[in-house]
């Protein structure tokens, strides 16, 4: 439709497009500037060109970052994506009762992250925790899994699992509701299992919806702060620093805007992979319909 | 196909340890939230406290203004949430409906706002702010999530399945082009904009990461800092408080939670 006059559309666009210009797009530019500056908020800044990065990439730092958060990622993706599946499949019936279960998975996706990292803090305590006294119970060895350099990451992304399973598992449970009933009696017909309907009838036609459901959970979990600001602050020994919390740690606590900024700038450059292997994906996905 | 009975009850068992493996942990926020500090001391694993004790809820209220974090927290997220849908209606109009030169661009500004999450702007806009002296007001957390890309891009999805015979007969009428946005298109994607509110509501109630990192005082403090705090304050950490606090931070949102849980799990079901 012809707009009644020129200008209407960019007075409509107006307000959204400057803000999202403003907060969202010119950012970016300015940290990719800043970058190149060491920069403490008190003396004026001082041009380094790629020194940020080099420092950055000199200790090793910037790697074990990334590193850590695309294993803390990996964990969240896979355990989110597997039990949020298999809660799909299982919850996937009528009456009050499996309705009352989806709700209860799903409600930890709509609690802040404050209260979930709290609470699991509390359940993980060393001393005090229920989840230690139950393995002293079952006779595993005491650990306190969030003092425990090699157990605190695996822990947060228990952590993250719990949140966002439910996240999953309603995707799935969309998608399953796009696998036709009769395909999967036709199949019953034939003499398929349960096994195998669901390996060779359910599975492939909920390809599309695994794929969204792995790239917007890594996504996500790329962005993950709370929990570590909340639960270790990065520690014990760095084992739990994620990106987010490196970026937040470098500007607030050691006043270092120009790494700071290198850091979003290499952050940046990760999201739009992912976002690429999104784009993939997701095309592929419109190719399959 | 008819399910055998066991295997239904092995369902129905399998759905009931996973009912136990969410409900628990609350549960047991709850039940340390009722228990008093020595209890705790004494046996901090006990599965129930002695008697209802109201004394960590009493603390929580005595070591933060609950009630100022929690209307400061409520204004911020439905300020946010009403100006997203108030700003995305008009926006999305023009790139459903309208013709004219640059709306693959302006279009193309949108979804490529969609990649960038604020933790990837946290700091230049930290800087703006620090510099204009916002940081610490309404403004700092509110303004930048005014306009959503993700609003207008669902709005404007919304629009292009109306027929432009509705906004044709609108404008013969003598509409103006905003009644025809807010008083004629706005009625008819209440789904779409209901359950783009309460996302965006839940979502900024319980944002930790933007208001953490725009407040340095207690002047614009947001509900989730301050039961946070409540950790980091004092000698030793007193969980039956932070319990309390935790409960009295989620009750709002599971309250919403159940009263409007078709439109929540719908809007996330929905997006893919």
């Amino acid at each position: 439709m012809n707009p009644r006059a020129r200008w209407h559309p960019w007075a409509m666009l107006g307000p959204t497009l400057a803000l999202l210009v403003t907060f969202f797009v010119l950012p970016i530019g300015v940290a990719a500037v800043g970058s190149l500056y060491s920069w403490d908020l008190l003396t004026p800044p001082r041009f380094v060109g790629t020194g940020n990065y080099r420092a950055l990439a000199a200790h090793g730092e910037l790697l074990h970052v990334g590193l850590r958060t695309l294993g803390y990622s990996a964990l969240v993706v896979t355990g989110t994506m597997t039990i949020g599946l298999g809660l799909a499949l299982l919850l996937d019936r009528p009456g009050r009762f499996f309705g009352f279960v989806r709700a209860s998975v799903f409600s930890a996706y709509v609690v802040s992250w404050v209260a979930v990292a709290l609470l699991w803090m509390w359940m993980l305590d060393g001393n005090s925790g229920v989840v230690g006294k139950l393995l002293r119970v079952l006779g595993a060895p005491a650990v306190s899994l969030l003092g425990d350099p090699g157990w605190a990451l695996p822990a947060l992304a228990i952590v993250g699992v719990w949140k966002l399973t439910g996240y999953s598992m309603i995707v799935f449970l969309a998608g399953l509701q796009g696998v036709p009933r009769a395909l999967l009696e036709a199949a019953a017909l034939d003499g398929a299992g349960a096994w195998n309907r669901f390996r060779h009838v359910t599975m492939p036609l909920l390809a599309p919806t695994a794929a969204f459901v792995a790239t917007t959970s890594l996504v996500t979990s790329f962005q993950a702060f709370d929990v570590v600001r909340i639960m270790t602050q990065g520690g014990p020994a760095r084992a739990t620093e994620l990106f987010v919390y490196a970026i937040y740690e470098q500007i607030f606590l050691d006043l270092s805007v120009g790494k700071a900024s290198a850091l979003t700038v290499a952050f940046f450059v990760l999201l739009l992979a992912v976002a690429g292997l999104q784009l993939r994906v997701w095309r592929a996905r419109g190719e399959a319909r | 196909m008819k399910e055998s009975r066991a295997r239904y009850l092995m369902s129905m068992g399998l759905a009931c340890a996973a009912a136990a493996a969410w409900l628990i942990p609350y549960a047991w926020m709850v039940v340390t939230s009722f228990k008093t500090l020595p209890e705790i001391v004494a046996d901090p694993t006990a599965p129930l406290p002695k008697h209802l004790d109201g004394g960590a809820y009493r603390e929580v209220f005595a070591t933060i203004p609950v009630a100022r974090y929690m209307g400061i927290t409520i204004f911020m997220a439905v300020a946010i949430a009403a100006l997203q849908i108030g700003l995305a209606l008009p926006a999305g109009y023009a790139l459903a409906k309208l013709r004219f030169a640059g709306k693959r661009f302006a279009f193309g500004v949108v979804l490529a706002c969609l990649l960038v999450p604020a933790q990837a702007t946290f700091v230049p806009v930290f800087l703006l702010f620090a510099k204009t002296h916002v940081v610490n007001t309404m403004t700092a957390l509110v303004l930048p999530f005014a306009a959503s890309a993700l609003g207008t891009f669902l709005v404007r999805q919304a629009l292009m399945s109306v027929p432009d015979e509705i906004i044709e007969a609108a404008r013969m009428d003598g509409a103006g082009e905003l009644t025809i946005v807010y008083r004629v298109l706005a009625p008819m994607l209440k789904p779409t904009l209901v359950s783009l509110f309460l996302v965006s509501f839940v979502f900024h109630y319980n944002d930790y990461f933007w208001p953490l990192v725009m407040t340095t005082d207690d002047s614009v403090r947001t509900l989730p800092l301050g039961v946070a705090l409540l950790r980091e304050q004092g000698t030793g950490v007193r969980w039956h408080i932070v319990m309390a606090g935790n409960v009295v931070l989620s009750l709002p949102v599971l309250a919403l939670f159940a009263l409007a849980q078709k439109h929540l799990v719908r809007a996330v079901g929905a997006r893919s």
